[in-house]
C-alpha cells in the first residue's frame, strides 16, 4: 500500500515537473532568471545565480506578505535558446518578472516573448544601444549599464593621462563594436589601428598576430574589452610578449572577479596595477555594497563580479515595486512608477533612471590591488563620471 | 612595408601551423588507418591541457606535467579505444560521427564537473616566459619553444612511419588495411597503437597552447574543425600532406588576420574594409579549402592507393 | 478495408504520432499549457528540415555537414524582408525558393564532384562561408540577428499572427512534405538516387547520369529545408547565424540517425525526441534538486546524458527509432 501511494506521490511530482501540474498559489511573486549556466561562460551565469540566491536569503524569501519563487533558466548562449526558455518562463511558469541577460543578442531576441506578454523585463547585463533608444519599452528596466558607457568613461581617462594615441583590439560582435564606438567617442587622441577578433561560438583565443601589430603600429596605448575566457588568454599573451611596460593596457569588461583568481594561481604579477572602468566596485562605500560584498564572500568564499551585483540590485528592484502596489501584481502602472523612482537600497548607492530605465549613475576608475588578506581584487581610484546618461536615451519616445 | 613586422606574423603563422599539425597528424592517421572519423579529437587535446594544469600545480614543473600529461592522456586514449571507438571501425562514418560528437559532449561536461567551468591559467618558469631578441625583434620565448618542439615531434613522426617496422605497418595500413591482417599482424593491437599515439599527440598540442590561452571547457571544438580542413586539404591519411597543409592553413589565417584590413583599404572605403576583413579573413580557410577540392576532389597529397 | 489500418508496430505509433500533432491544439486548450504549443511548432519544422536531410542522407548517401545554412538561408528570406516592410508571404516563399535553390545549385555542383569524407568537409565549408556571411551584414543585425516584428502575411484567409493557425500551416506543411518524399523515393527518380547509393557504377552502366540525378536530389533537399527556415523564422520571429552553425547541422542529422535513416517517418520521430529530451532533461535535473536530497546535481549533468544517448542510440539502436519498432525477436 505504502509503495503505491510512494508510487503515486513521485507519478504526480513527476508530472509536476513537466508543467501538467496546477499553476502555484496566487500568494507568490515569480521571478524569472534567464541567464547562460552551460558553455565556458556559464561561470558568469553561475555567479550571477549566486547573487540572486544570496538577494533572496537576505530578504528572507519575502517581498511585503508574498513569498519569492525563483526560476532559473539556461540560454546555452545561443539567442534562439534563450528565447526558446523566456517563452518557457512566460507561457509555463507565468511568471511576474523575467530578469537577467548576459548578452545582448539573447536579451534582443528574446524581448518580444515578454514585452508582448505584458510582463516586466529586466536586464542585468545586457544593455545594447537598440533597448536604450528606439526599442525602449514602458515594462523594460536596466540595473545595469548601457553597453557605451563603460568605454566612454575609459576614453575620458586616456585624455585626463594624456593618451596621444590607441590600438583597439576587440570581439567582432555587437557588443565588442558598441565598447569601440564609446572610446572611440570620447577619446581625443589618434586611433592608429583596430583589429575586431573572432568571437561567436569558435571564440579567438591566440592574439599574436594583433599584439605584433598594436607594438608595431608605436601607439602609447593598447584599449580591449574581452569578458570571460579569452580576456586570461590576452592578458597572459599581452605579457609574453614583453608589452608590459612598453604599452599600457587599458580594459573595460576584461579584469574582473572571475579572471583575478585565477591570474593570482597562475602568478600573472603583470595584471597587478591595470586599470579599467566601471559603474560599481567590491569597495565602493555605500552601506548596500559593504552588506553584498561581505554577505557573498562568507557565503560562497570569493569576491562578486560586476554581474554578481547587477543581479543582487534586481531582487531589491523588483521587492521595491511588489511592496509598493502591497502585493498586487495586478497592479503594472503602481509597479512601474515605483520601479522608475529607483528607490531601493543599491550597491552603487543612490542612482535614477533615465526616460529610457536606463540608470543615471557614476562610473569610477579601478585598479588591480591586493586586499589585506593578500588576494587579488579592484580597487577604487577616482571617480569619472558623475551622474552619466547613455547618449541613446534622446532617440527614446518615451 | 615593415618586414620586421612581417617576419614577426610569418613565425606567428608558422606556430599555429604547427599546432595544427601536432593535432591533424593523430587525426589523419586515424582516419587513414582505421577510416575512422574522430570528431572527438579535439577533447583529447583539452584533456591535455587540463592534465598538464593540474599537474604543473602539483609537481611544480611545467616540463615535468607536461611529460607525464602526454603520458595520461595516451592511456585515456587506450581506454576510449578500447570500450567504445573499437567496435565502430567497420560502422559508417555516420554513425562514428555521432558516437564521437556524443563523445565531446561527455568528455566537456565531465570535465567542467571535475574541473569547474572557469579554466586554469598555467604558470611558465622565468626561462619561458620571456622574450627572445633577434636585433629589433621581439618574440615571445615560449612560441619558439613550441616550434621547436613541434619540429621534433614532427620529424620523430617522420622516422617512426618511414623507418621502423611499425611505420611500415601504419603506412600500409593506410593504403590496404585487409592486406596488412592478411600478414598476420596483430590488426586490433595496431589500431589501439596508432589511437592512442593519434590522442597523446593531440594531447601534446594542447598542453602546448594552453600556457598562452589558458584551459578551457571545450576548448578544442573550435580547433577541430580548423585540423579538419587540414587533412582534407592535405589529402587523408597523409602525414606529408598533413604537415603542409597545417603550415598552408596556420601562415593563411594569420596573413589575412594581419594584413587583409590594409589590403582592402587599397580598393574600398576605410569603414566597409573595417566591416569586410574579419569576415573574409575567418572565410579564408574555408574558401581555401572548397577551392582545393574544386580542383582537387582528393585533397593535395591523396596517399598512394587510396581509391 | 483491412489494408487502410496499420498493421506493424510501427505504423501503429507513426499514426499515433500524427493523430497527437493533429490534436495537440485541444489538448493545449484544455490543459492551458500554451508552451507545448511552441515545443510542438518546433518539432514539426525541424521535422521538416530533418526530412530534407534524409533525402540526402538515407535515401542518397549524402551526409551533408551544413545543411543548417538552408534553414538560415530560408529564415533570413522572412526577416530581410520585413526589415524592409515587405509582409507578403508569396514574396518570401517565392525568395526562399529561388535562393535556396540556387545556393544549392552551386555549391552542389561543386560538392558533388567529391566523396565521402570529403563531401562532408565541403559542405560544412560552404556553410561556414554562409554563416561568416551573414555575421558580417550588419545591416541585418550581425551576429546580434534580426528581430522579425511581424510574421508573413498569406492573404486574409490566414493569420499567422494566431499561434494556433501557425501550428496547422506547419502541420499542413509537414503533412505534404511526408506525402512529397513519399511519391519522390518511389517514383524512377527515387530509384535511380537510391539505387546510386549503394553500386553507382552499375546504375552509370545502365546509362543513368547519377551526378545530375544527385544535384537535383541536393537542389530539391535544400529548398524544402529553406521552406523550414522560412517557418523557422516566423515561429521565433527572429533569426541569428548561430543558427547555421555547423552544430546546428550535427544536430540534424542526429535527428535523422535518431529515427531511422532512410525510413520516410524516421526524421519526424527523431526531431520530437530530440526536442522533447532538450526541453525536458534540464526540467528533471531542477526537479530533482528541487527535491532536497542533499547532492544538487549540476546544470550540465544534462549534456553528460545527451551525450550518452547519442552514443548507446548508436551502439545498440541499430536503425535508430524505426529499428527498434521493427526488430524482429529471435527465435
Amino acid at each position: 500500500m505504502n509503495t503505491i501511494k510512494k508510487g503515486l506521490t513521485a507519478a504526480v511530482s513527476l508530472l509536476g515537473f513537466l508543467g501538467f501540474a496546477a499553476a502555484a498559489g496566487a500568494d507568490s511573486v515569480k521571478i524569472g532568471f534567464v541567464t547562460t549556466l552551460t558553455t565556458p561562460a556559464g561561470v558568469i551565469g553561475q555567479d550571477m545565480v549566486d547573487a540572486v540566491n544570496l538577494a533572496i536569503e537576505d530578504i528572507g524569501g519575502k517581498m511585503g506578505t508574498l513569498d519569492v519563487e525563483l526560476i532559473v533558466e539556461d540560454d546555452g548562449f545561443k539567442p534562439d535558446v534563450g528565447k526558446q526558455s523566456t517563452d518557457k518562463l512566460v507561457k509555463q511558469d507565468d511568471v511576474d518578472f523575467v530578469a537577467g541577460y548576459i548578452w545582448s543578442h539573447v536579451l534582443l531576441a528574446s524581448r518580444k516573448s515578454v514585452l508582448d506578454a505584458g510582463k516586466f523585463l529586466i536586464s542585468s547585463n545586457a544593455g545594447p544601444s537598440q533597448l536604450a533608444g528606439k526599442l525602449c519599452h514602458k515594462n523594460f528596466f536596466s540595473t545595469s549599464w548601457q553597453n557605451d558607457q563603460t568605454p566612454m568613461a575609459m576614453g575620458e581617462v586616456l585624455n585626463q593621462q594624456g593618451v596621444k594615441s590607441l590600438y583597439i583590439i576587440a570581439p567582432n560582435y555587437a557588443a565588442g563594436k558598441n565598447m569601440v564606438a564609446g572610446v572611440e567617442r570620447t577619446f581625443k587622441g589618434e586611433i592608429l589601428g583596430k583589429d575586431m577578433t573572432g568571437w561567436g561560438k569558435v571564440k579567438q583565443v591566440e592574439f599574436a598576430a594583433e599584439l605584433a601589430k598594436a607594438k608595431a603600429s608605436g601607439a602609447e596605448g593598447v584599449f580591449i574589452f574581452y569578458p570571460g575566457p579569452p580576456g586570461a588568454a590576452f592578458i597572459k599573451q599581452y605579457q609574453q610578449a614583453g608589452l608590459q611596460g612598453q604599452i599600457p593596457l587599458y580594459s573595460v569588461f576584461t579584469v574582473d572577479s572571475i579572471s583575478l583568481p585565477k591570474f593570482q594561481q597562475g602568478n600573472l604579477t603583470g595584471v597587478k596595477g591595470s586599470r579599467m572602468t566601471m559603474f560599481w566596485s567590491p569597495d565602493l562605500d555605500t552601506p548596500q555594497n559593504k552588506k553584498f560584498v561581505s554577505g557573498f564572500k562568507q557565503k560562497y568564499g570569493r569576491y562578486p563580479t560586476s554581474y554578481a551585483a547587477q543581479s543582487y540590485d534586481t531582487i531589491f528592484l523588483i521587492k521595491s515595486a511588489v511592496e509598493a502596489v502591497n502585493g498586487n501584481l495586478d497592479d503594472m502602472d503602481g509597479m512601474r512608477a515605483a520601479m522608475e523612482k529607483a528607490d531601493f537600497p543599491s550597491v552603487r548607492g543612490k542612482f535614477s533612471y533615465g526616460n529610457n530605465h536606463m540608470p543615471i549613475q557614476n562610473f569610477y576608475l579601478r585598479e588591480v590591488a591586493e586586499d589585506d588578506d593578500g588576494v587579488w581584487t579592484t580597487k577604487i581610484v577616482s571617480t569619472v563620471y558623475e551622474n552619466h546618461q547613455d547618449s541613446y536615451a534622446k532617440d527614446c519616445k518615451m | 612595408m615593415d618586414w620586421n613586422l612581417f617576419v614577426i606574423q610569418f613565425i606567428n603563422g608558422l606556430q599555429l601551423g604547427i599546432l595544427l599539425f601536432l593535432l591533424a597528424s593523430g587525426l589523419t592517421l586515424i582516419f587513414g588507418i582505421m577510416d575512422f572519423i574522430n570528431l572527438a579529437h579535439g577533447s583529447f587535446y583539452m584533456v591535455g591541457a587540463y592534465f598538464c594544469a593540474t599537474l604543473t600545480f602539483l609537481t611544480g614543473s611545467f616540463v615535468l606535467a607536461a611529460l607525464i600529461a602526454v603520458g595520461g592522456v595516451f592511456i585515456v586514449g587506450v581506454i576510449v579505444e578500447t570500450t567504445i571507438v573499437k567496435r565502430l571501425y567497420r560502422s559508417d562514418h555516420l554513425d562514428q560521427v555521432l558516437v564521437t560528437f556524443g563523445l565531446i559532449l561527455v568528455f566537456d561536461t565531465l570535465v567542467q564537473m571535475i574541473w569547474g567551468p572557469e579554466g586554469m591559467v598555467i604558470p611558465l618558469p622565468a626561462v619561458l616566459d620571456g622574450q627572445f631578441e633577434v636585433g629589433s625583434m621581439v618574440f615571445p620565448s615560449y612560441r619558439l619553444l613550441i616550434i621547436v618542439s613541434g619540429l621534433l615531434v614532427a620529424a620523430g613522426l617522420y622516422v617512426l612511419v618511414m623507418k621502423t617496422r611499425l611505420g611500415m605497418l601504419i603506412r600500409a595500413g593506410a593504403s590496404n588495411r585487409d592486406m596488412v591482417s592478411a600478414l598476420g599482424v596483430n590488426i586490433n593491437r595496431l589500431f589501439m597503437l596508432v589511437f592512442a599515439l593519434g590522442a597523446a599527440l593531440a594531447g601534446l598540442s594542447g598542453l602546448l597552447i594552453a600556457p598562452i590561452t589558458e584551459t578551457n571547457i571545450g576548448m578544442g571544438n573550435g580547433i577541430i574543425i580548423l585540423a579538419f580542413v587540414v587533412i582534407i586539404i592535405g589529402g587523408i591519411g597523409s602525414i606529408k600532406g598533413a604537415f603542409y597543409a597545417a603550415l598552408i592553413v596556420g601562415l593563411i589565417d594569420t596573413m589575412g588576420r594581419s594584413y587583409l584590413d590594409s589590403l582592402l583599404k587599397l580598393f574600398m572605403s576605410v569603414q566597409n574594409a573595417e566591416t569586410a576583413a574579419p569576415a573574409i579573413s575567418a572565410m579564408l580557410i574555408y574558401i581555401l579549402m572548397a577551392l582545393i577540392l574544386a580542383v582537387r576532389p582528393q585533397g593535395l597529397f591523396p596517399p598512394a592507393g587510396a581509391a | 478495408m483491412n489494408s487502410c489500418l496499420p498493421r506493424t508496430l510501427s505504423g501503429i505509433v507513426y499514426t499515433g504520432v500524427i493523430v497527437v500533432l493533429a490534436l495537440m491544439p485541444v489538448f493545449v486548450q484544455l490543459s492551458g499549457q500554451i508552451f507545448y504549443l511552441d515545443i510542438f511548432s518546433r518539432i514539426m519544422i525541424l521535422a521538416i528540415a530533418a526530412l530534407s536531410l534524409n533525402l540526402l542522407i538515407g535515401y542518397g548517401g549524402m551526409i551533408s555537414l551544413g545543411h543548417a545554412a538552408f534553414l538560415g538561408i530560408g529564415a533570413y528570406c522572412v526577416g530581410i524582408p520585413v526589415y524592409y516592410e515587405i509582409y507578403n508571404g508569396w514574396i518570401h516563399l517565392a525568395l526562399a525558393i529561388v535562393a535556396c535553390g540556387v545556393f544549392a545549385l552551386v555549391t552542389g555542383a561543386i560538392s558533388l564532384r567529391t566523396k565521402g569524407v570529403y563531401f562532408i568537409m565541403i559542405t560544412l565549408a560552404f556553410a561556414q562561408m554562409v554563416y561568416f556571411t551573414f555575421v558580417s551584414l550588419e545591416e541585418y543585425g550581425g551576429d546580434d540577428g534580426l528581430v522579425i516584428e511581424l510574421r508573413s502575411e498569406f492573404g486574409s484567409w490566414l493569420d499567422l499572427e494566431d499561434n494556433i493557425a501557425l501550428y496547422y500551416t506547419i502541420f499542413g506543411v509537414l503533412l505534404l512534405s511526408l506525402f512529397f518524399v513519399h511519391r519522390l523515393v518511389h517514383a524512377r527518380f527515387g530509384r535511380v538516387i537510391l539505387g546510386s547509393k549503394f553500386n553507382e557504377r552499375r546504375m552509370q552502366s545502365l546509362g543513368f547520369e547519377t551526378y545530375r540525378y544527385r544535384l537535383v536530389c541536393y537542389v530539391i533537399s535544400g529548398i524544402m529545408c529553406g521552406i523550414a527556415g522560412l517557418f523557422l523564422g516566423n515561429f521565433t520571429s527572429f533569426i541569428s547565424p548561430e543558427m547555421m552553425d555547423w552544430t546546428r547541422s550535427g544536430e540534424l542529422i542526429f535527428m535523422v540517425i535518431l529515427g531511422g535513416t532512410g525510413v520516410l517517418f524516421g526524421p519526424v520521430v527523431g526531431a520530437g525526441v530530440f526536442i522533447l529530451l532538450e526541453v525536458w532533461l534540464p526540467q528533471i535535473i531542477t526537479f530533482i534538486n528541487g527535491l532536497g536530497l542533499g547532492a544538487k546535481l549540476p546544470h550540465e549533468l544534462w549534456h553528460l546524458i545527451f551525450g550518452v544517448t547519442l552514443i548507446a542510440v548508436v551502439l545498440f539502436g541499430r536503425g535508430g527509432i524505426h529499428g527498434l519498432l521493427t526488430r524482429k525477436k529471435r527465435p
